[in-house]
């Protein structure tokens, strides 16, 4: 082929390469003004202030109400609930893997929580209300466990392999040096863990809650399945409680296209990609944080 | 005592917990497998349902599954490589770079049900495709995207720079030497990311519930431009908006197990991918 010829490919690669690259920022920015427009568009409807203090849920009443405050506390309760569960076993579970599981144990359990994040939301909560479900509702002495605890559960299941896999990193990614100083000092292997290896990997396991919350915010699917969907004020974890992203998914089924409930739809979501954004960043700052440390 | 005790708590914690994340894999495969298994039969996933879904297979969830994840391939693997080889064979650290890094991982962490409004505002009502297949392919493909795009750098960052070197210096354009020589070579870490994110998107519900799932076509033939049945669609509707919720029990299981056995198949065969590459390294 003429070098003419090669040349004049290899620009137009270039270039094409480049657009895919740029493609990128535009389809974030086209999620971030979809939201943005359709939410301007219920803002000039509802006032925001009442939209987000509003305390009642109830978009087909006469009159109807926008009020998204019972959506935003079922969120943060079931997060909540998810990240007290997970938290601790993922920490517990990382910290067995990078430091006591021996090589063989490891590369049995590694593959085994990579299947459980595989494992897809919608039979999880399917799991849940054959299994979970019923058995809370045994417990509790309810006509049926679905309620907020039960969302929290699942959601912790479904956050804790992204916890465990970033938190091992985090803790195989403190210098050696720092757990032999530990251990010359006379510190065994469980008080430098506690001491020093978690301590030196707190940047790290921060990223990794982070990672784990915007999951847990996020989820639909199970929460749909396993929360009630009760539009009251959530009152607490053994209540129905219904989250922004299960209302999304009950309501945008049933809504007439450009109608007052489909803008307040789209205005849920905005806050939802706020708050997950928000929570990504503050992740992404933790895990730079830890990187700067590794390297220094 | 205590000193003889506190080893014990110690490491009865950290195997609590694990053993804890263990038993929440085991119990979910035990129960599947156990509930499941009586479901399935060659009838079960080679006819039509039937009776109100009460009877029959769940032949056309698997072929709108199939189709489905076909799809998000189609249109997130070639725009993922595109932007992967962007990012790890031409970009500097600019701006610009660093923009469309800070995009992937923030696309990466948007969730699922706003993909499918994106998804129902810009391919079904913007575009006038209505709830369609390629519709909720497309929003799919878009999901699937960024996890495509991270996969692949790391896949062609593991490439050593001295064959980029050795190629160019034979005489071959940039292009060519991204063509025929770093591609090659990180095909298998490719794979087994484009097949892990393909078992993520196959199992996905939320993304697609607007844009064109639907809960019964008595046609098993998929057409691009209609509303198709998926695996985990049908599991949700069976198991949580069915009127004989108890009565189609038995077939949610089977469903549940067929959707299972789609994604774990996936999953060992991005691991075998990556086994054999670890082999020949």
């Amino acid at each position: 082929m003429k070098l003419a010829i090669r040349e004049k490919t290899d620009q137009a690669a270039k270039l094409l390469f480049r657009m895919t690259g740029l493609m990128v920022i535009a389809i974030l920015a086209g999620i971030f003004f979809m939201l943005l427009w359709n939410t301007v568009a219920f803002f000039l409807k509802i006032k925001p202030w009442d939209f987000i203090t509003g305390t009642q849920w109830n978009p087909s009443g006469t009159p109807a109400n926008y009020g998204m405050l019972p959506l935003l506390v079922s969120t943060s309760l079931v997060t909540l609930g998810a990240m007290c569960i997970a938290i601790p076993l993922g920490i517990g579970t990382a910290s067995f893997l990078s430091d006591y599981a021996g090589r063989k144990l490891k590369s049995v359990l590694k593959p085994a929580i990579e299947m459980l994040a595989s494992v897809p939301s919608v039979a999880i909560g399917f799991l849940d209300i054959v299994v979970l479900g019923p058995g809370i509702a045994s417990i509790t002495g309810q006509s049926n466990g679905l309620n907020a605890l039960n969302g929290a559960v699942l959601l912790a299941i479904m956050s804790l392999p992204t916890i465990i896999t970033v938190t091992q990193d985090a803790l195989e990614g403190v210098p050696n040096a720092y757990k032999e100083a530990s251990y010359s000092v006379g510190a065994n292997r469980w008080q430098t863990l506690i001491q020093v290896t978690i301590p030196a990997a707190a940047p790290g396991i921060l990223a990794a809650v982070m990672l784990g919350v915007g999951r847990a915010i996020g989820e639909t699917m199970t929460v749909l399945m396993a929360t009630g969907n009760a539009s009251a004020f959530p009152k607490g974890f053994f209540h129905s409680v219904r989250t922004m992203t299960a209302t999304i998914a009950i309501e945008m089924g049933e809504v007439p296209y450009q109608t007052t409930h489909y803008y307040a739809l789209f205005a849920i979501a905005a806050v939802l990609f706020l708050m997950t954004l928000l929570v990504n960043i503050v992740g992404e700052y933790f895990v730079n944080k830890y990187r700067k440390y590794q390297a220094a | 005592m205590m000193k003889k005790l506190t080893p014990i708590i110690e490491w009865g914690t950290l195997l609590l917990t694990t053993g804890l994340v263990c038993f929440f894999l085991l119990a979910i495969l035990w129960d599947l497998i156990s509930k499941g298994s009586s479901s399935l039969s060659w009838a079960f996933i080679s006819t039509s349902p039937s009776d109100g879904m009460t009877k029959g297979g769940i032949l056309p969830a698997i072929i709108g599954t199939v189709l489905l994840t076909l799809i998000t391939a189609l249109i997130a693997a070639p725009f993922g490589i595109c932007c992967a080889i962007y990012l790890n064979e031409y970009a500097e650290d600019s701006w610009l770079t660093r923009i469309i890094r800070a995009s992937i991982r923030n696309l990466a962490g948007v969730p699922s049900i706003i993909y499918g409004l994106f998804g129902l505002a810009l391919f079904v009502q913007g575009l006038q495709m209505g709830t369609s297949l390629l519709a909720a392919g497309l929003t799919l493909g878009l999901l699937s995207l960024p996890y495509i795009i991270i996969t692949t750098e790391e896949a062609l960052r593991r490439v050593p720079n001295s064959m980029r070197q050795a190629a160019l210096a034979v005489g071959a354009t940039q292009f060519e030497s991204i063509r025929d020589v770093v591609l090659p070579s990180a095909i298998p870490g490719m794979l087994t990311g484009l097949v892990l994110t393909l078992s993520r998107a196959a199992g996905e519900t939320a993304p697609i519930l607007f844009t064109g799932v639907a809960f019964y076509i008595n046609k098993p033939a998929g057409y691009l431009n209609q509303e198709f049945m998926a695996l985990p669609y049908h599991l949700y509707m069976l198991s949580t908006q069915h009127q004989a919720i108890e009565q189609v029990r038995p077939l949610a299981y089977g469903t549940a197990l067929v959707l299972i056995i789609v994604v774990f198949f996936l999953n060992l065969s991005a691991f075998y991918i990556r086994y054999q590459h670890s082999k020949h390294e």
